[in-house]
């Protein structure tokens, strides 16, 4: 594989960058492969790409039903975070921010991770003392978390409304220095390019019709580019996992949403970091392009659409304004939709199957991206040693019937309120 | 925006209502003994199927009723709506 670098770059640009090797090949399926990936977006590719460097299986395929990337990574609002209360979403993530750290390098791709902080804003004594028992639990964990006043607040974000009319004041808040944001779309390619060099086939426009079960066991897939054999399978289909949990006459605890998010026209450099509006769901980020984007609820019912309506981005955006009046003077440059796989907790599911062979990673809300790295690593090793790892030893899905809930923000089954 | 019939007061917004989740899920009856997996599909298990949803909306700014709605989970198109007491085919 070709390496990339500045030499390269140079090198290329004598040939008007026409001679560029493609990033990765587009095979015909083979008959059979020991493992296949189904869905080709960031977790999937990223479980690919660990399967092969970590486990040393290669005889993998990845199938997609439209292109890889198209999901959700790349509709996610890139924010990549790990603070979390709960030891295990806490230690899972924090796992995740140190994979997320050298991925650049490890992928010879710049994902352009810019660790500038995330806040999240307080707006009432009693989330403060939440705020202070969360970062405490982070800190517990290892993870750097640092409770902020509203003077240290008006020193990061001095363009927020700190005006005493304001519904709701900014008490403090709540900041994680170590996180950040990334280019969603690099994360997608660079496990896409490396995991093909490492002879992934990464297997493009084929959809998956049904599922070759014979005595609880998994025998291969059904596609619409023909049977493919396989010794074990992984479902990494975030919005779509319902769709082939019908398939297999399985039922899971989560539903389908849809998720919007919108982007502002670009503006000079404004906003340093992600924060969040703790009064509303809204939060915000400013891209390296200089776009302000934004999200915020989920539209709040069952929907495959991967299209929203105007009330929904109304409403976030109503949380926006109060929280920065600046906004008022943006014009929306664009706004677009994606299906979160809502687990009935809120925290995600890397798991074994009651079938043989076949693996499960759902779930994830709207939090997935952050976890790309982390849930591709776990992933993999539960499908190659056959047994989760110590670190998505809580994420399974018996925790449901056991009791042993994550509900990091204790909403209970009610997703569309989160 | 979606625009639902509320059978109680006419074509509303879609601003007007909340939603309620999964009409066809049934709670266990109350005095029978209830065993765990009956409790678990029951609060967590759901099918959300892709297309015909049968589901429920409460018109909170409206009527403040409960109502049963029909739509397409991949359209959003809403195919008929009924008062909670009445059956959608």
């Amino acid at each position: 594989m070709q390496k990339y670098s500045v030499f390269s770059l140079i090198k290329n640009a004598f040939s008007n960058h026409q001679n560029w090797e493609v990033a990765w090949k587009d095979p015909t399926p083979k008959s059979e492969y020991d493992v296949v990936i189904i869905g080709g977006g960031g977790h999937g590719l990223a479980t690919a790409y660990y399967l092969a460097k970590e486990h040393n299986i290669r005889n993998v395929a990845i199938i997609e039903k439209g292109w890889i990337g198209g999901g959700n990574v790349g509709r996610n609002t890139t924010i990549i975070r790990s603070n979390f209360m709960y030891d295990a979403n806490a230690r899972f993530n924090e796992f995740g921010m140190d994979l997320w750290r050298n991925l650049s390098q490890e992928l010879n791709f710049n994902v352009m991770f810019s660790p500038r902080g995330i806040i999240n804003l307080a707006h009432s004594d009693a989330q403060m003392n939440a705020y202070a028992r969360r970062g405490n639990s982070m800190r517990l964990n290892g993870i750097d978390a640092k409770l902020l006043d509203r003077d240290e607040v008006k020193k990061l974000i001095p363009m927020a409304d700190f005006s005493d009319e304001v519904r709701f004041p900014i008490f403090g808040g709540l900041m994680q220095p170590s996180a950040g944001t990334a280019r969603h779309d690099a994360v997608a390619w660079g496990y896409a390019r490396q995991a093909d060099d490492m002879g992934v086939d990464i297997i493009q426009h084929c959809e998956v019709t049904g599922f070759d079960v014979v005595n609880g066991k998994i025998k291969g897939i059904r596609t619409s580019r023909g049977d493919i054999k396989a010794k074990k399978v992984g479902l990494c289909v975030a919005g779509s996992t319902n769709i082939l949990a019908e398939k297999l006459n399985m039922t899971l605890p989560i539903e389908t949403h849809v998720l919007q998010a919108c982007v502002s026209e670009p503006v000079k450099p404004l906003l340093d970091g992600v924060v969040t509006f703790g009064a509303g769901h809204f939060y915000i980020s400013q891209s390296d392009k200089g776009e302000m984007v934004m999200g915020g609820d989920l539209d709040g019912y069952n929907s495959y659409a991967q299209r929203g309506n105007l009330p929904t981005i109304q409403h976030v955006l109503t949380g926006g304004l109060a929280l920065f009046p600046f906004l008022s003077r943006l014009k929306m440059l664009r706004t677009w939709g994606g299906i979160m796989d809502m687990s009935m907790d809120g925290s995600p599911i890397i798991d074994k199957t009651h079938i043989e062979g076949l693996y499960l990673n759902c779930g994830w809300c709207y939090g997935g991206f952050k976890s790309t790295p982390v849930s591709g690593w776990t992933f993999a090793h539960t499908i190659a040693q056959d047994q989760v790892h110590e670190l998505n030893s809580e994420l399974r899905l018996n925790r449901f019937s056991t009791g042993h809930l994550l509900d990091e923000k204790g909403l209970g089954t009610k997703t569309w309120i989160g | 925006m979606l625009y639902i019939k509320c059978p109680y007061c006419g074509l509303r917004a879609q601003k007007e209502f909340s939603y309620g989740g999964d009409a066809t899920v049934k709670r266990p009856n109350i005095n029978e003994e209830v065993s765990s997996e009956d409790w678990d599909n029951f609060v967590y298990m759901r099918k959300s199927p892709r297309g015909k949803h049968l589901e429920l909306w409460q018109h909170i700014a409206g009527c403040r009723q409960w109502i049963k709605v029909q739509r397409d989970t991949a359209t959003h198109e809403i195919f008929q709506t009924a008062k909670v007491t009445e059956e959608i085919r």
